[in-house]
C-alpha cells in the first residue's frame, strides 16, 4: 500500500463529504472577514497535526536512531517491512482484533439499542450507567480487568465455574489473549454503538410499527423488515467509527498484556511503540506510521465501498 | 397475559444488557474496600465482613500522589482551556464561511493513531529542551482537545439562526462584537458539551504520558500504570487507585450524560 493510494482515498472521502454539503452551500454568502476567527486554530493545527505528519514522512525516508545522525536511504525502511516477520504478524493480529472488535459491539449494541428504545422508568439514569464503560479511564479499567482475568484468584474463572465451565487462562495464554482483549474492548465500546443506533431508531415514525402489529408480525419480523433497513446508515457509521478506534487500540492492550504473552497480542500499534520508544529506531517507526495510516484509510475505503454497493442494490440505480 | 410476558422478557433482557457495566464497577469498588485476605480468597468475596478504608488512605498518602493529581489538573485544564479559546472562534469561522471541507484535517487527526504524533513531537520537545516539564504534555494534549472542540462547535454554530447576526451587522456591529455578544451566548450549551468531552478525553489520555512524562511529571493514568509493576500482588490499593483516577470521570458522566450523548452522537451522525 503506497502513500499515493492513501492520499487518493482521503481525497475521495473528502469529495463525498463535500458533495453532501455542496447543495446546501450554493449561493450563500462567504465573507472573507471570518478569517481572523480561524487563523489561531490554523497555526495550532499546523504545529501539532500538519508538522508531525510532514516530519514523519521525511523521517521515514531516513535511517535514524535517536542519538545518531540521520542518513537518507530512500524507501529502504518501507522495503524492510514485508520481510519483518514481527511486523507481518502484527498486521494479522490487528486484522483479527479489529474484525472481532467491530462485529461484536455492533451486534450487542444494536440489541441494546432495541431494548433502550422502549419506555421504562429511570431510562436516563440507566443510559448513564450503561455508557460508563466507554467514558471511564481506560488504564484504570484495564487494571481491574487484569485482576479479573487472574487464573487462580480472578472472578471470571469463578463465574465460569458457576456455569460448570472449565477455567480459562484468559490473557495469560497465547491462544486466548486476543479474544480476552476483545472481550474488554466489546464491554467498553458496545455503548457507543448503542447510542448511535438508538439515534436512528428514535427517528423512525411509529406508523410502520402500528401497521405491522395489525398484520400480526412477530418482533423479529418487525425488526428485520422495518427497523433494520431504517438503521442501516447508522450501523454503517457505527462500524466506521468502531473500525477506526479498534485498529488504533492501544491503552487496553498495553496495560493488560503489553502485546504478550510473547507477541501473541502484539498489534501494529504495540509494535510501533516498541520500535519507536524501546529501540528508538525513529526512521523505521515513521515508515510503520505511514503504512499503518494507509491501512486504516484502506479499511475505511473498503467499508465505504461496501456501503455504496449495498446502497446501489437497494436503490437499483445511482449511488 | 401476553403483554405481561413481553414486559417480563424486556425486563430480563434489560438486566442482562446493563449488568456487565454495573457489576464491573461494583466489583471494582469491592476490590478497593477489602483487606488482602479477602481479595485473595477463593471463592471470591463480594461484600466483605470488614471494610478496609486503608487502601484509599494508602494511595492518597503515598509519596507523589498529590503531585500527580495536580499534574493531571494542570495538563487537562490548560489543554482544555486553550482548545476552547482557539477552537470556539475557529468553529464559528468555519461554520460562517461554510468551509466544512476544511474539517477534513480534523477527520485525518481523528484517524491518525496517537503514537504517530509522539515520534516527531518527542524529538521536537527534546530539541527544545522541554522534556522534564509539563509543557510537552500540555502541548500534545491539544492533538486531542482542539479537534473535539472545533468539530462540536462547527455543528452548533451551523444550527444557530443567522437572522440576529445579520441584523446586528446592519446595525453597525463588527464581526467580533457579533461573535462575542450574539453568537457566543446562544452557543453556550455547545461550549459546555465541548468542554466536558475535552476534559474527559484529556483526563483519560495515557499514551502521551507514558512517553513524555518523567518521575515528577506523570499524570494519574500513567502513575496508576506504574503502580502495577511493583505492587502486583496487593489488589486493594491498586483498585483504590484505579477508582480514584476514574471517579471524577464517572461522576461527570452520570451528571452530564445528556451533554455527552449529544456531543458523541453529533460528531458521529453528521
Amino acid at each position: 500500500m503506497s502513500e499515493l493510494t492513501a492520499g487518493k482515498a482521503v481525497a475521495k472521502t473528502a469529495a463525498t463529504v463535500a458533495a453532501e454539503t455542496a447543495t446546501a452551500q450554493k449561493n450563500e454568502w462567504r465573507p472573507i472577514s471570518y478569517w481572523p476567527f480561524v487563523i489561531p486554530a490554523m497555526i495550532v493545527v499546523m504545529a501539532v497535526i500538519i508538522f508531525p505528519w510532514v516530519y514523519t514522512i521525511w523521517m521515514s525516508l531516513h535511517e535514524w536512531k535517536v542519538g545518531q545522525a540521520p542518513t537518507f536511504v530512500g524507501f529502504a525502511n518501507y522495503l524492510r517491512l514485508p520481510s519483518d516477520a514481527r511486523f507481518v504478524e502484527s498486521v494479522g493480529h490487528t486484522l483479527v482484533y479489529t474484525t472481532l472488535s467491530v462485529a461484536l459491539p455492533l451486534i450487542l449494541g444494536t440489541l441494546a439499542a432495541v431494548i433502550f428504545n422502549n419506555k421504562f422508568p429511570l431510562r436516563g439514569f440507566f443510559r448513564g450507567l450503561f455508557i460508563l464503560p466507554m467514558m471511564a479511564t481506560p488504564v484504570a479499567i484495564a487494571l481491574v480487568w487484569t485482576m479479573m482475568f487472574h487464573p487462580q484468584l480472578g472472578v471470571l474463572n469463578y463465574l465460569l465455574s458457576l456455569f460448570g465451565l472449565p477455567p480459562s487462562l484468559w490473557v495469560f495464554h497465547p491462544a486466548t489473549a486476543i479474544p480476552s482483549l476483545v472481550l474488554v474492548e466489546t464491554w467498553q465500546w458496545t455503548p457507543l454503538v448503542m447510542l448511535i443506533v438508538l439515534g436512528g431508531l428514535s427517528a423512525i415514525p411509529t406508523e410502520p410499527y402500528e401497521s405491522a402489529q395489525i398484520d400480526g408480525a412477530t418482533p423479529w419480523q418487525t425488526f428485520r423488515y422495518i427497523s433494520l433497513p431504517m438503521i442501516m446508515p447508522f450501523l454503517f457509521i457505527a462500524a466506521m467509527i468502531r473500525m477506526i478506534d479498534a485498529v488504533k487500540s492501544f491503552d487496553i492492550i498495553f496495560a493488560i498484556t503489553q502485546g504478550g504473552p510473547g507477541s501473541a497480542s502484539e498489534t501494529i500499534n504495540l509494535y510501533l511503540y516498541s520500535v519507536a520508544f524501546v529501540y528508538y529506531d525513529v526512521g523505521y517507526a515513521s515508515a510503520i506510521v505511514v503504512v499503518f495510516f494507509a491501512l486504516i484509510v484502506a479499511l475505511a475505503g473498503a467499508l465505504l465501498h461496501l456501503r455504496q454497493r449495498t446502497h446501489w442494490n437497494e436503490a437499483g440505480g445511482s449511488a | 397475559m401476553r403483554d405481561f410476558l413481553n414486559k417480563l422478557g424486556l425486563t430480563f433482557a434489560f438486566i442482562v444488557i446493563v449488568s456487565p457495566a454495573v457489576l464491573f464497577f461494583l466489583w471494582m469498588l469491592s476490590l478497593s474496600l477489602k483487606f488482602e485476605i479477602d481479595n485473595a480468597s477463593y471463592p471470591p468475596v463480594f461484600i466483605p465482613d470488614r471494610i478496609n478504608w486503608g487502601n484509599y488512605a494508602a494511595v492518597i498518602e503515598s509519596k507523589r500522589f498529590m503531585t500527580y493529581f495536580f499534574n493531571t489538573l494542570i495538563v487537562t485544564g490548560s489543554a482544555t482551556l486553550f482548545a476552547l479559546i482557539i477552537g470556539v472562534p475557529a468553529g464559528y469561522g468555519i461554520a460562517r464561511m461554510r468551509a466544512r471541507k476544511s474539517a477534513i484535517v480534523i477527520l485525518i487527526a481523528r484517524i491518525t493513531p496517537g503514537l504517530s504524533y509522539l515520534i516527531p513531537l518527542f524529538l521536537l520537545f527534546q530539541w527544545l529542551g522541554l522534556l522534564g516539564t509539563l509543557w510537552p504534555q500540555i502541548i500534545i494534549h491539544l492533538v486531542v482537545t482542539v479537534p473535539i472542540v472545533i468539530w462540536i462547535m462547527i455543528g452548533y454554530f451551523e444550527t444557530t439562526p443567522m437572522e440576529l447576526e445579520e441584523s446586528a451587522i446592519i446595525d453597525g456591529a463588527t464581526r467580533w462584537q457579533v461573535f462575542r455578544h450574539v453568537a457566543l451566548p446562544i452557543a453556550r450549551s455547545g461550549i459546555a458539551v465541548a468542554f466536558i468531552l475535552s476534559v474527559i478525553f484529556s483526563w483519560n489520555n495515557f499514551v502521551f504520558g507514558i512517553v513524555l512524562a518523567g518521575r515528577e511529571t506523570r499524570t494519574l493514568p500513567v502513575a496508576v500504570y506504574n503502580m502495577i509493576s511493583f505492587d502486583q500482588l496487593s489488589w486493594g490499593p491498586l483498585a483504590a487507585a484505579a477508582l480514584i483516577v476514574t471517579f471524577p470521570v464517572l461522576l461527570l458522566t452520570m451528571f452530564a450524560q445528556r451533554q455527552i450523548v449529544a456531543g458523541l452522537t453529533a460528531g458521529a451522525v453528521k
